[in-house]
C-alpha cells in the first residue's frame, strides 16, 4: 500500500481512483472505503455519487478551475492535486485558493511528481498530505516539511506576516 | 542600510543548511540533474559554459563596506581574484566549483549577503534608484519599500515555481533611474495631493525576444496595498501564465494576449478577495524598515569649498573627472560619486579583489561605509563630501577606477556573452573591447557627449540593448556570430527642470547584422552621421528622434541599401 505522509506523521494510504470515462456501477464500501473521482466525474455523477456512502475524494489538475466546484469543497474528505511535473507552480495557487477561497478544510494531498524539497512550500500553500515520489524517501521528505522555523509573509500555515508578529522589542 | 535581526539571520542561515543538504544529494545522486536544476538556480547558481556561475543578491543596489571586502574574500578564496557587477544590481563569480558553494553561501550569511532567488522562475532581487536617498529629484524614498518587497518575495511559498522568471523594480524620484518600464513588474512611488504615498504599477514591460515598455495597470494605489495587489497580480499570472513555450512564459505576453485592461481587470477580481487582509502594509513595519535608511551624521557644510574650486580650476584632468563622475546631492556640500568599472581593456563591470578592498576602504574614509551598485555596472559612492573630492579621485585614479567616461560612449553596458555565458549566441566583451579602442580618446568622447551604448550576447538581453541610444545585439547565424544594430531607444530620463519626463523608448534596428570586424566602423559612422546633424547641444539620441533612422541608415548601408561594410542580410 502506498504511504503518505499526514499532517507530519507516515500513513499507508489506500488509493482507489474511478476513471475518467468510467461508466461502470461504483465501487462496493468494502473495496473502496475512500473512493476518489477526477473533476470531470463528479460533474458528471454527481448524485450517484452523493447517494453511495463512505468517503469522497476529488482528484484535480493543477489547472483546474475551483469556481465551479469550489461550493462542493466540504463535500469531500479528501481533495488531491496531481502535479505532472513537480515544477508546475499553478497547484500551490490553487492550493491556497482552495483552502482561503473556499474554505475546504478537509486534507488536501499533493500526488504525482512530489518531492522532498517543495514540500515546506506545498505545507504554506494549504497541502497537509503529500504522496511523496515512490522512488524517493518518504523519511528524509519528512523533514524538509521544517526547513525552515519562520516566514516572512502570511499563506495558510500561517496567515500573518512576520511583520504582524515581530515582537517590538527587535526595533533597533 | 537595512541590518538583519534575529529573524532575517535565521532565515538566510537556514537557507544555507538547506542548500548544504540539497548540494550533498545531488552529488551522492539523490537528486537528479533535472530535480536539482530549480533548486540550485534558486540559490544563484547556473551550469555555465566553462564552470558554475554563481549570481549574489545585493538588494536594491546597497552595500556595506564590510559585505564588499567578503565579495572580495570569496573572490579570493574561491574564484579567481575578480568578480563581475550586473545590470540588476547582482554580482557574478565565474569559477567557484559546485561543492564550495554552500561554504560561498555560508560566508554571506556571516555578512547579511545571500544567493537567493537571483536566478529561477521566482521572483528575483528587487532593484531601484542607485542614487536613493540622496537623489535632489527623490519624491519618496523607495529603500524602506525595496526591502519590505524583499522580505515579502523572500520564500513565497506560493511564486517559487512562476511560469518564468519575474523581475521587480522600484522608483521614487522623477527620473527613472531603475527602468522600472521595462520590468516584469515597475513600481512608481509618489505622493498624492493630500501628501500620501501612492503607487502607479506598471505591469509586463520587458526587454528580450519580446521588447515591451510596460503599461501602467494600476494607479493610485495606496502603499498599505503594495503587497496585496502584487499577490494578486503575481496569482493571476502564476495560474494563467503560458507554460507550454519558453518564449511565451513572461507575464508581459499574458498581458498582451488578455490586453491591459482586461488583465487589470482579472487582477482587480482577485485583489478584491485579498485587499485589507494580513498582508496589507502597516505604519509600524514601514517605520521600522525606513528606520535603516535614515540620514548618515551629515556635517553642516557651505554649498561652496573653495579648496575644491581651486584644484577645478587648476587640474583639468580632475575637472574632466568631476564632470563626469560626481552627481549633485540633496544635502549642501555633499556630492555622489561614481567609479567607473569600464576603464580600457577590461570586461565592463568586472573588479579585482584588490580592488575591491581598496573601495571598501574608500567608503569608510569618505563615504559613511556604504556604497551603491547601478544596473549601469558601476559602483557609487553616495555621500562625499565635496572637500573630499580632491583626494577621493586620486586615490581612484591610482587603481584605475577613475576612467571619467560616465555616461559617454565607453561607459559601455555589456553581458558577460559567449565567453561566459552558455546561453549567449555571440561573444559580447570583444565587440566592447573594440569599441572603447576605436572611442579611446577622451577628448572626442566628451566631444560626442551622453551616450549609452548597451551590448547583448543574445535575445534575453541582459544588456538592456533595446533601450540604448545605440544597442548591439549578438545573434547566430547559420553557426557564425553576427551582430544587429538599433538606435534610438533609451530608458526612462528626466527632459526637464519642470519633472516633464520621456518614457522609455526601444530602439529601432537599422538593418542586416555585421560581422565583429565591421561593428565599430558602423558605430563611428552612426557617430559621424550624429555629429554632422546635431543641433546645438542635443544629445545622440535626441538627434535621433528629431530625424529619425533614414540618415543614419543611408550613412552605413548606402543610398540604395548597399552596405558599404559586409551585411548580412
Amino acid at each position: 500500500m502506498p504511504k503518505i505522509i499526514r499532517d507530519g506523521a507516515i500513513f499507508d494510504a489506500p488509493w482507489t481512483v474511478l476513471k475518467a470515462d468510467d461508466t461502470a456501477p461504483l465501487p462496493s464500501l468494502s473495496d473502496a472505503p475512500l473512493l476518489i473521482v477526477p473533476l470531470k466525474v463528479w460533474q458528471l455523477r454527481r448524485e450517484e455519487l452523493l447517494a453511495r456512502s463512505g468517503q469522497l475524494g476529488l482528484l484535480l489538475q493543477t489547472n483546474d478551475e475551483p469556481a465551479p466546484f469550489g461550493a462542493d469543497a466540504s463535500l469531500f474528505s479528501l481533495i488531491a492535486i496531481q502535479f505532472d511535473k513537480f515544477t508546475d507552480g499553478r497547484g500551490y495557487s490553487l492550493g491556497r485558493l482552495l483552502r482561503e477561497r473556499y474554505g475546504y478544510s478537509g486534507e488536501l494531498r499533493a500526488v504525482g511528481d512530489v518531492l522532498q524539497d517543495q514540500l515546506f512550500y506545498l505545507k504554506r500553500s494549504g497541502f497537509n498530505a503529500f504522496a511523496v515520489r515512490a522512488d524517493k524517501s518518504i523519511d528524509a521528505a519528512l523533514k524538509s516539511l521544517n526547513d525552515f522555523s519562520e516566514t516572512y509573509q502570511g499563506a495558510w500555515d500561517q496567515p500573518l506576516p512576520l511583520f504582524k508578529r515581530r515582537p517590538i522589542s527587535t526595533v533597533n | 542600510m537595512y541590518r538583519y535581526d534575529h529573524y532575517d539571520q535565521t532565515l538566510v542561515n537556514e537557507r544555507v543548511a538547506q542548500f548544504r543538504d540539497q548540494t550533498r544529494r545531488f552529488l551522492v545522486g539523490e537528486l537528479s540533474e533535472d530535480e536539482f536544476r530549480p533548486l540550485r538556480l534558486q540559490n544563484g547558481l547556473y551550469i555555465q559554459r566553462v564552470a558554475p556561475m554563481l549570481r549574489v543578491a545585493i538588494p536594491y543596489g546597497m552595500l556595506s563596506s564590510k559585505q564588499l571586502r567578503m565579495l572580495a574574500h570569496i573572490a579570493r578564496k574561491y574564484d579567481k581574484n575578480y568578480a563581475h557587477f550586473t545590470t540588476r544590481q547582482n554580482i557574478q563569480y565565474n569559477w567557484p566549483k559546485l561543492e564550495d558553494t554552500p561554504d560561498i553561501l555560508a560566508d554571506l550569511a556571516s555578512v547579511e549577503m545571500h544567493a537567493i532567488q537571483t536566478s529561477g522562475n521566482c521572483i528575483r532581487n528587487i532593484t531601484s534608484d542607485h542614487f536613493a536617498g540622496v537623489a535632489e529629484d527623490e519624491i519618496v524614498d523607495p529603500r524602506p519599500y525595496c526591502e519590505v518587497l524583499r522580505q515579502w518575495s523572500t520564500f513565497h511559498p506560493e511564486f517559487a515555481y512562476l511560469p518564468r522568471k519575474f523581475k521587480i523594480a522600484v522608483s521614487g524620484s522623477k527620473e527613472d533611474r531603475a527602468a522600472t518600464m521595462v520590468h516584469d513588474i515597475g513600481i512608481y512611488l509618489r505622493r498624492n495631493e493630500n501628501d500620501e504615498v501612492v503607487l502607479d504599477v506598471l505591469v509586463g514591460g520587458g526587454l528580450g525576444r519580446t521588447p515591451i515598455v510596460g503599461p501602467v495597470i494600476k494607479k493610485d494605489l495606496p502603499w498599505q496595498h503594495m503587497m496585496s495587489y502584487l499577490e494578486a497580480a503575481l496569482r493571476v499570472y502564476n495560474r494563467y501564465g503560458r507554460r507550454d513555450n519558453l518564449y511565451k512564459a513572461r507575464i508581459k505576453i499574458l498581458v498582451k494576449a488578455l490586453t491591459p485592461q482586461k488583465f487589470a481587470e482579472e487582477v482587480e477580481a482577485e485583489w478584491q478577495h485579498i485587499k485589507d487582509g494580513p498582508a496589507t502594509l502597516t505604519e509600524e513595519e514601514l517605520a521600522r524598515v525606513a528606520k535603516h535608511f535614515t540620514d548618515p551624521n551629515y556635517e553642516i557644510l557651505g554649498t561652496v569649498d573653495a579648496v575644491f574650486f581651486q584644484h577645478l580650476s587648476q587640474d583639468k584632468a580632475f575637472a574632466t573627472w568631476v564632470k563626469r563622475s560626481v552627481h549633485p546631492h540633496r544635502v549642501p556640500g555633499y556630492r555622489s560619486v561614481t567609479l567607473s568599472l569600464k576603464p580600457m581593456g577590461v570586461a565592463p563591470g568586472d573588479l579585482t579583489d584588490a580592488q575591491m578592498d581598496h573601495v571598501a576602504d574608500w567608503a569608510d574614509e569618505f563615504s559613511f561605509g556604504e556604497l551603491r551598485v547601478s544596473h549601469e555596472q558601476n559602483l557609487i559612492l553616495a555621500d562625499v563630501k565635496q572637500s573630499d573630492l580632491f583626494a577621493l579621485w586620486q586615490k581612484t585614479k591610482a587603481i584605475g577606477l577613475a576612467t571619467p567616461n560616465i555616461g559617454l560612449i565607453n561607459d559601455i553596458v555589456c553581458c558577460p556573452g559567449g565567453d561566459f555565458c552558455s546561453l549567449a549566441n555571440a561573444k559580447s566583451l570583444p565587440i566592447a573591447d573594440s569599441i572603447q579602442q576605436r572611442f579611446e580618446n577622451l577628448d572626442y568622447q566628451h566631444d560626442i557627449g551622453e551616450l549609452d551604448l548597451n551590448i547583448s550576447g543574445c535575445m534575453n538581453s541582459c544588456g538592456h540593448h533595446h533601450v540604448a541610444h545605440i544597442g548591439i545585439l549578438g545573434v547566430d547565424k547559420a553557426g557564425s556570430e553576427w551582430y544587429q544594430i538599433s538606435i534610438g531607444g533609451h530608458s526612462g530620463r528626466a527632459l526637464d527642470d519642470s519633472g516633464r519626463t520621456l518614457p522609455t523608448a526601444l530602439g529601432d534596428v537599422i538593418g542586416p547584422s555585421f560581422a565583429a570586424a565591421d561593428v565599430p566602423d558602423v558605430i563611428e559612422n552612426l557617430v559621424k552621421t550624429y555629429l554632422a546633424n546635431r543641433y546645438e547641444d542635443e544629445q545622440f539620441v535626441d538627434t535621433v528622434n528629431r530625424l529619425g533612422v533614414a540618415p543614419f541608415k543611408i550613412n552605413v548601408y548606402g543610398e540604395k541599401g548597399h552596405a558599404k561594410v559586409t551585411a548580412h542580410a
